[in-house]
């Protein structure tokens, strides 16, 4: 065997490659140049906003300065000791296991449900139709239709953030799913793998990545909706407290609550990527 | 040559495919057959239906009409005793060097003792023991191609397929593929049915060269190569073989001889 010329210059770029680009100061400068940059436009929005709207008598638009007092009353209150003090955990938790919950609830429903599509011709045929006409209809207009079915309150809720997360999961399953390969299942029916083995071995990982956009697209549309889904006379949550707060002309509430839904999305996705770059490390697109 | 059943055995083999509402005659009355241990090329110009050979042997296409047999018995979908070796290697981009040659043993139920020793073995067979924990998209060409032979070797195949493996490698990779190749037929006594268009490589390569034609695709001629391994592609009776193929390959008067 006369491997080792070839084998000497290995061209096994990805793994070494992160771990060269270690210390030096140089390169940790570098690093902190990405975060910097993406905080510069909001601070600017935040310097326009501050001008445009501070010191103005009867301005709809609260000021910067008012809305993070407004967000340090709602986090740990003693500032306007009012409804609002102090009750943001509450909401966010309450708006978090909405979220996760609905979100959950898409993934055990749309996640199967893809596979299938995908892969029976007459599961396709009998329930692809309908989704795609059902698809394009609002989560906002399955409101009225959903406190009739599910009640006032969090089952409402619930569903509405199930339905925003179920057709990213469901759609980017299905195309993972169609979209194996032809030439690895050849390669694994040579090898001695079919039917169902074939499936659970081949077909399942090879759709991961699609799957996993779906999740990630899925679980940022459970937050889209959570205002929408609050609106369905729920005591508590971000999205009804922007509610409340609206009736209640309080802009500034409405903003805090924005800003948290914001950050929480983000936190959120940050962590669905990083589980997901961990199972996908093999592919050169993710890891 | 004679003795006994050949490993392979290919009588009056046709394929038609349905392209766009037209058919088009693949094959045409294919006969052919290879002895076991034998490593037989397949060549000639793109569309005489070598792959298409190759991948009814496989299993991956049935024959419209005609027999294929292996081991007198008839070929009925893929499986493990013929190793398929393609050119875009077909590897599971999700396991790891190790994981892909263990896929085959692991999907069979083979003892989990009994897959390590045997991926480890191939590994080195191969020359992998560097990259046994890498990905496919870490790894060089020639590397993965070496991982797909491992595979179909580590998984007990009788046969092995190859589609122009080395197509899409470098001269120089090529050129060690090849090698080693011939190495590992020759300490293993597998049996190698070969797709090139290589007049080189299939000369380089096989104990017989078999010459297709185009339009409907079918045998045009056979060459016994019985130059001595190792063999010089500079030698003056590499190149006598090697004009007398390629005229064989390039005039259309030469199918005549079919």
């Amino acid at each position: 065997m006369s491997v080792s010329a070839e084998t000497a210059s290995p061209p096994l770029t990805a793994a070494p490659a992160t771990e060269l680009a270690r210390p030096s100061d140089a390169s940790r400068l570098a690093r902190l140049r990405e975060p910097l940059i993406a905080l510069a436009f909001p601070l600017a929005v935040l310097v326009v906003w501050h001008f445009a709207t501070y010191g103005r008598k009867y301005g709809l638009i609260p000021p910067p300065s008012e809305v993070a007092l407004a967000l340090y009353d709602l986090a740990v209150g003693g500032i306007n000791d009012d409804a609002f003090s102090s009750t943001l955990h509450i909401h966010l938790i309450a708006s978090i296991s909405r979220v996760y919950g609905g979100f959950g609830l898409a993934v055990l429903a749309a996640l199967p449900l893809g596979l299938m599509i995908g892969r029976i011709p007459l599961i396709r045929q009998l329930l692809d139709p309908t989704f795609q006409v059902l698809r394009p209809v609002p989560v906002t207009a399955w409101l009225p239709l959903a406190m009739i079915i599910f009640g006032l309150g969090p089952r409402s809720a619930f569903f509405l953030v199930f339905l925003g997360a179920f057709y990213p999961v469901l759609i980017n399953t299905i195309f993972g799913v169609r979209s194996v390969d032809v030439r690895l299942l050849e390669a694994a029916s040579m090898l001695g793998c079919k039917g169902t083995s074939q499936f659970f071995k081949v077909v399942l990982p090879a759709s991961l990545p699609a799957i996993f956009t779906g999740l990630r697209l899925g679980l940022g549309f459970a937050w889209v909706v959570i205002v929408v889904g609050e609106m369905t006379g729920v005591q508590t949550g971000l999205g009804a407290i922007i509610m409340e707060a609206r009736q209640l002309s309080r802009t500034e509430i409405v903003i805090s609550g924005m800003i948290v839904i914001g950050v929480a999305g983000f936190v959120s996705d940050r962590l669905i990527v990083l589980i997901g770059s961990h199972l996908l490390r093999w592919s050169p697109n993710h890891g | 040559m004679a003795d006994g059943l050949p490993i392979l055995d290919l009588t009056g083999v046709s394929k038609q495919f349905e392209l766009q509402g037209q058919r088009i005659e693949a094959l045409r009355d294919v006969n052919l057959s290879v002895r076991k241990g034998e490593f037989v090329c397949l060549i000639g110009a793109s569309g005489c239906g070598k792959s298409t050979l190759l991948r009814i042997v496989a299993g991956f296409e049935q024959a419209t009409r005609g027999r294929a047999l292996m081991w007198g018995m008839p070929i009925n979908g893929p499986a493990p005793d013929r190793g398929m070796v393609f050119q875009d290697y077909g590897l599971f981009p999700w396991l790891t060097v190790r994981g892909n040659i263990a896929f085959g043993p692991a999907c069979r139920g083979r003892p989990t003792a009994e897959i390590k020793d045997s991926v480890e073995r191939f590994i080195a067979l191969v020359g992998l023991q560097r990259f046994a924990d890498a990905y496919p998209h870490q790894l060089s060409g020639g590397m993965k191609q070496r991982v797909a032979i491992a595979r179909v070797l580590a998984n007990d195949a009788e046969i092995v397929l190859m589609d122009e493996p080395f197509g899409a490698l470098d001269a120089m990779t090529r050129e060690r593929l090849q090698d080693e190749l011939l190495d590992i037929w020759q300490r293993t006594g597998l049996t190698v049915l070969f797709v090139t268009h290589s007049i080189e490589e299939a000369i380089f390569l096989s104990d017989r060269v078999i010459v297709m034609s185009p339009g409907p695709g079918r045998i045009d001629s056979q060459m016994q190569i019985s130059l001595p391994r190792p063999r010089d592609v500079s030698e003056a009776n590499f190149n006598a073989i090697r004009r007398e193929l390629s005229l064989k390959l390039h005039s259309p008067l030469a199918r005549k001889a079919a």
